[in-house]
């Protein structure tokens, strides 16, 4: 029983995970009707700004000594943390909690990020067809990742989440579950619902749901639809962001990050439906909650190997049951 | 003499492209059969050039990359620039610092993507086109395994870099494979009595693998060495490789009745798991009345960097450490430092030692006649280029060397310095009968490429 | 509706296979004119013209490709192992096997369409690539990879008496450049078949799905018998190529099956131009020289190379140069993705035929889209298929209804 439940959490976590990132893939398709092959770069940015925020606030005062040389040869350099000099011990704590800190960084790069990328290319390819959207992205994804290669080299950086937080939460005698995995659930979740309150309860939001519906009608009722629909990549682009940003504790991250997780996060997005926003979040946590079980030793014992494929094989028995996956609607990305 | 003069012109005028004219004239296939008499790629100008085959993208891709600057630092020392690095300490030593056998040494590189298949299509590259007189690099066993094979195939010596599989020199061994990093085996044979000695003999062992060839082998070492020292093993679980998130198989070792965790991952694979297995709370928890341990059979310089504070006080082995206090560590060290800001990792130095043995074996055969070469470098013994005195094993082309048993730091100076060394395995305990791998050199005979 | 003279297709074949013959002298003067690279070439080419008969002419993208290359090297090398050293047996096991796995799923993946379709595809081949890189292991030998070895039965062989070391055929050894004029008249053949295709009345059919299905059903016409062939076809052409990259390097990897790998060939195929004769050949080319040759420049080549300038100058050009080589080559990659897509929509193709100038070429809004276009930019259909067409691939379909059809489709 203590396995089951372990392993729901387990499910929840990694659905939290996928729902977040296929939530904003979602998105940007749903609006735009892109297929964006670099929303995984996105969330490898995401991640970076972390890296980056912390790399700023332990940046380092370096001063040569020539007279003295390291172990290995090199003249000796003497490093002193700016942020510690200048703060203190307040300095101290901040660097402990960069991770969560450097979500006040990342929001509004990646919105910048999102709507450059969208003004600057993705803006071309709207009429375009589905193959040219998908290489151009895929392009970029490339461009994105030799980038950040070329700064921060191939190996994972690691992140350390806050002290405080990097211990386990005991719940009962045999559960036990780490308290950073129950902050990224409840943070998964309340992206979520942000994301969800915004388009169902602002205006801003009634008109974009409008313009996914019928993007004629709302052009010709004399709203700038475009340029709300530029706001909303932004917004895929943040929530990509942050993603990463927080599972930077959980999976040190690497230039390569978002390709490991792209071909997961479209079938995700495809198993709960093209274009649904509700169906994203579904599947996310469906298929996070399988692997999950799959895994268990009692169950590879049944199917061997089963924890290899248990995802490919939930989305082809969705897509022969439910043609439009879980809650798709129909003509969305069909011929 | 003066015919060999005319074509070595024509091939160096196709290689810089300046001729491209008298390139179309002269399809490359007669001029390759008229240079190609002796065995493959016998060099005839003053050049000799060695192919460096590395990842340079991928997961591997900054291992790759200290590969390759060893290998350049190599061919410096070679051609008697720089310091000298460990020509200065290697003993015997036949080397004059003028090149190989007089001829300068060149080289050309390429990416492997840590992929087999790419692997194989770089190192045909550098055989067809390049006229690489010998292989050399990679940084994981399937890409070893592979190379090695086509090596042996078309007539080139292969010197393996990183590969820790037992495979390399075991059931896929070859005649023109040559490897001086050690194996899992070793590995395990190493860590055994340390293990024991520093977490008891009553333990009970929870592996999880990688589900791969390389993952397998290190499982069965690592169950072997650690039973004989009286653990139990309650199971072995297998991982996909590249699962970014292991928790799923985390959980079920917390109540599984084991008190050690062995990882028997490697790479991302490695950072990931240990990272979250700390973070589930293993260490700090207590079973069977013990302090829960997790041990990493093999791990590098780079991977605990990756893994940060998770690695601390984690046991494993390593090849080389830059620390060690010898003369030839240091002054390869030195050169390293010294031409690149950092201290050499484990895979520079493998690359660095494979490249310069290969080398001296030209030089004390007189010839690049593979078949000279191997001889030459069977049943060499040496000392001096960090590892103490080693031998490379004629029957089965292994080095048998010191295995150095680490852990991680608790409190490093900085993200060089993860590492310490806790003890010194000496040669004589890890060495075992080539014939309990099985395997096959097959025949030493040079060839004409392929 | 126009249509290019057999004569010209009939030149355009010959034309093809004097550049491949010529190969070795063509490509020398840019660095690729060695055996290994030329046999890639030569392979990848034949894969991407399978693939383009599927997605250059219905549209279907299938994102699962590889899984039928990587079955297809598998079955060459169970069939060095077992039967022959013979390139023959190893062809048609792999074109068999590959073809019966297209089959089977296409079968079930051709129950959707649009993206749908691609997932679909991409969980097979991902499926496929996850159990042989684990728990297929036995069959496949997981990440080492499949290799032959010199004391396998090889029981053809045995009855024969007939031994070599290396793959063959009928004794030629498949190695160097007798592999690549080997791999290159297999490419020949292929470009051939695939021009046969594009101009057969199942050529057109399919084309005609891809410009507007829903109007091919409302004619009576059921697709999916002819999408399901063209599937299996590719399928079949990727497996060929499978076995030819087997028998060139006798190992057999998992890797090959990876969604990247599939990727690969959707990239070479739309890079050249998606639905023309001569561009899925042309890309792969490009993409192979980026992977071989561009990779290879290090720091000691480029300085080599820019040795005329003065000192300092020199290093900064070699530290920008080395940006975008070496290590750096797929940045060069991706940005001559989004570079094509941006300002050659139809690919390599489109960007020769505005350069030769060649008439007839509509202006191509997009990749992929272009059911209009062909190697020479030369046909455009402006209708469904005439009613000869129609008849010839109608005559599983019962006559009765054929009657019917014919007058629908009758402009």
């Amino acid at each position: 029983m203590d396995a089951i439940i372990l392993q729901i959490l387990n499910g929840l976590d990694k659905g939290g995970a996928y729902a977040l990132i296929a939530l904003g893939l979602t998105l940007a398709f749903g609006t735009l009707g892109v297929v964006n092959f670099a929303h995984g770069a996105l969330f490898m940015l995401g991640a970076f700004c972390a890296v980056v925020f912390n790399k700023l606030l332990t940046l380092e005062i370096v001063r040569v000594d020539p007279t003295k040389t390291t172990p290995w040869g090199s003249p000796l350099e003497v490093k002193t943390p700016y942020v510690q000099a200048m703060l203190g011990d307040w300095g101290k704590v901040f660097i402990d909690y960069s991770v969560p800190v450097s979500i006040v960084m990342a929001i509004p790069v990646m919105l910048l990020i999102g709507i450059v990328i969208e003004r600057g290319l993705i803006r071309f390819f709207y009429k375009r067809p589905h193959a040219d959207q998908i290489l151009v992205t895929f392009g970029l994804a490339i461009v994105l990742q030799e980038i950040v290669k070329h700064f921060f080299g191939a190996n994972p950086i690691a992140q350390s989440a806050p002290q405080i937080f990097s211990g386990s939460l005991q719940m009962t005698e045999a559960i036990v579950y780490p308290y950073w995995r129950i902050i990224y659930l409840a943070f998964s979740l309340a992206v979520i619902a942000a994301v969800f309150a915004f388009l169902q309860l602002t205006t801003f939001g009634m008109v974009v749901r409008a313009g996914m519906q019928d993007r004629e009608t709302v052009g010709l009722l004399g709203i700038n639809i475009e340029r709300r629909f530029t706001i909303v990549f932004g917004l895929a682009a943040v929530v990509a962001g942050v993603a990463g940003v927080m599972y930077t504790p959980i999976v040190p991250p690497d230039y390569h990050m978002g390709m490991d997780f792209l071909v997961l996060s479209f079938v995700v997005v495809v198993v709960g439906g093209m274009g649904s926003l509700p169906g994203a979040v579904l599947a996310g946590f469906l298929l996070g909650i399988l692997q999950s079980f799959a895994s268990m030793n009692e169950v590879k014992a049944l199917v061997p190997g089963i924890d290899q494929i248990i995802i490919y094989l939930v989305a082809v028995v969705i897509l022969l049951v439910r043609p439009r996956g879980l809650l798709g609607r129909k003509g969305v990305m069909e011929s | 003499m003066a015919n060999d003069k005319l074509i070595i012109n024509r091939r160096t005028a196709l290689k810089t492209g300046l001729a491209g004219a008298a390139a179309l004239a002269t399809p490359t296939f007669f001029i390759r059969n008229a240079w190609a008499d002796d065995f493959c790629n016998m060099p005839k100008g003053k050049e000799v050039t060695f192919g460096f085959n590395i990842p340079q993208s991928g997961a591997y891709a900054d291992e790759g990359m200290d590969e390759l600057k060893a290998y350049q630092l190599a061919v410096k020392h070679l051609n008697g620039e720089g310091d000298g690095g460990m020509l200065k300490t290697m003993k015997p030593l036949a080397l004059k610092g003028n090149g190989v056998l007089g001829k300068k040494v060149a080289y050309v590189s390429g990416d492997t993507q840590t992929k087999a298949d790419q692997a194989r299509a770089t190192a045909k590259r550098m055989i067809e086109k390049d006229g690489a007189i010998m292989i050399t690099g990679g940084s994981s066993s399937a890409e070893a395994v592979a190379v090695q094979s086509l090596c042996q195939d078309v007539g080139v010596i292969f010197m393996a870099g990183l590969t820790h599989s037992n495979d390399t020199t075991g059931k896929d061994k070859r005649a023109y494979g040559f490897r001086h990093f050690f194996n899992a085996y070793m590995s395990g044979v190493a860590l055994g009595p340390v293990l024991a000695e520093a977490y008891g003999k009553d333990r009970v062992a929870y592996h999880l693998t990688a589900d791969y060839t390389w993952g397998w082998t290190q499982e069965e070492s690592m169950k072997d060495a650690t039973e004989k020292q009286g653990w139990k093993t309650v199971k072995a679980v297998r991982t996909p490789l590249g699962a970014a998130d292991f928790s799923q198989y985390i959980t079920p070792v917390l109540n599984s009745g084991a008190d050690v965790l062995i990882l028997n991952h490697y790479g991302k694979d490695m950072i990931n798991s240990l990272t979250q297995a700390v973070q589930f709370g293993l260490r700090d928890k207590m079973a069977n009345g013990k302090k829960f341990e997790i041990v990493v059979p093999l791990f590098s310089e780079l991977m605990a960097q990756g893994a940060g504070d998770a690695i601390k006080g984690i046991y494993g082995t390593a090849n080389w450490d830059w620390k060690l206090e010898d003369a030839a560590t240091s002054a390869f060290t030195k050169s390293f430092g010294a031409a690149y800001g950092t201290p050499p990792s484990q895979a520079a130095q493998t690359c660095y030692v494979q490249a310069l043995l290969y080398a001296d074996a030209c030089e004390r055969a007189g010839s690049f006649n593979p078949t000279a070469v191997i001889k030459a470098l069977e049943g060499f013994e040496f000392d001096g280029m960090g590892n103490g005195k080693t031998l490379y094993r004629a029957a089965d082309h292994q080095c048998f060397k010191d295995v150095l048993v680490v852990q991680g730091k608790d409190k490093p100076k900085d993200k060089f310095d993860l590492l310490e060394v806790r003890k010194i395995v000496p040669a004589s305990q890890v060495t075992y009968d080539p014939s309990i791998f099985g395997g096959e050199l097959g025949s030493k005979d040079a060839k004409k490429c392929g | 509706m126009k249509h290019t003279s057999k004569l010209a297709d009939i030149a355009l074949l010959i034309g093809f296979a004097i550049v491949v013959a010529l190969g070795p002298v063509i490509f020398t003067p840019i660095g690729a004119g060695y055996p290994d690279l030329l046999q890639k070439f030569a392979i990848y080419g034949i894969f991407a013209i399978g693939f383009n008969i599927l997605f250059g002419l219905t549209g279907y993208l299938s994102f699962g490709h590889a899984a039928f290359l990587g079955v297809g090297s598998y079955a060459a090398v169970w069939s060095f192992k077992l039967l022959s050293m013979d390139l023959l047996p190893a062809v048609i096991a792999s074109v068999l096997l590959a073809g019966l796995l297209a089959l089977a799923i296409g079968f079930i993946s051709l129950r959707r369409s649009g993206i749908y379709f691609s997932i679909l595809t991409l969980a097979f081949a991902q499926m496929c690539y996850n159990m042989a890189y684990s728990v297929l292991t036995p069959i496949t030998n997981g990440e080492t990879g499949l290799r032959v070895l010199r004391n396998d039965p090889r029981h053809l062989d045995a009855a024969f008496g007939y031994v070599s070391p290396m793959p063959s055929l009928l004794g030629l050894q498949i190695t160097g450049w007798t592999g690549f004029y080997i791999c290159g008249a297999v490419l020949v053949a292929a470009f051939g078949l695939s021009i046969a295709i594009f101009r057969s009345p199942f050529g057109m059919t399919l084309r005609a799905i891809k410009s507007n299905q829903n109007r091919m059903g409302y004619t009576g016409y059921s697709s999916r018998p002819y999408l399901l062939s063209a599937f299996v076809i590719s399928g079949m052409f990727a497996g060929l190529a499978g076995s030819l990259l087997a028998a060139t390097d006798p190992l057999a990897g998992a890797e090959r099956m990876q969604w990247t790998a599939s990727g690969e060939v959707v990239l070479m195929t739309i890079l050249g131009g998606a639905g023309t004769l001569l561009g899925p050949v042309l890309g792969t080319g490009l993409i192979k020289y980026f992977e071989n040759i561009f990779s290879a420049y290090n720091e000691q080549q480029l300085t080599a190379m820019f040795a005329f300038l003065p000192d300092g100058v020199r290093e900064a050009v070699v530290k920008t140069t080395g940006l975008f080589v070496g290590e750096g080559w797929q940045l060069t990659l991706g940005l001559l993705f989004m570079a094509v897509v941006i300002f050659l929509p139809g690919g390599i193709m489109e960007g020769i035929n505005r350069l030769l100038g060649l008439k007839h070429t509509p202006k191509v809004k997009s990749l992929g889209d272009s059911p209009q276009r062909d190697g020479l930019g030369e046909m455009v259909i402006e209708e469904m298929p005439p009613s000869h067409g129609a008849a010839e691939a109608d005559k599983k379909v019962a006559e009765q209804k054929n009657a019917e059809k014919k007058r629908a489709v009758a402009p």
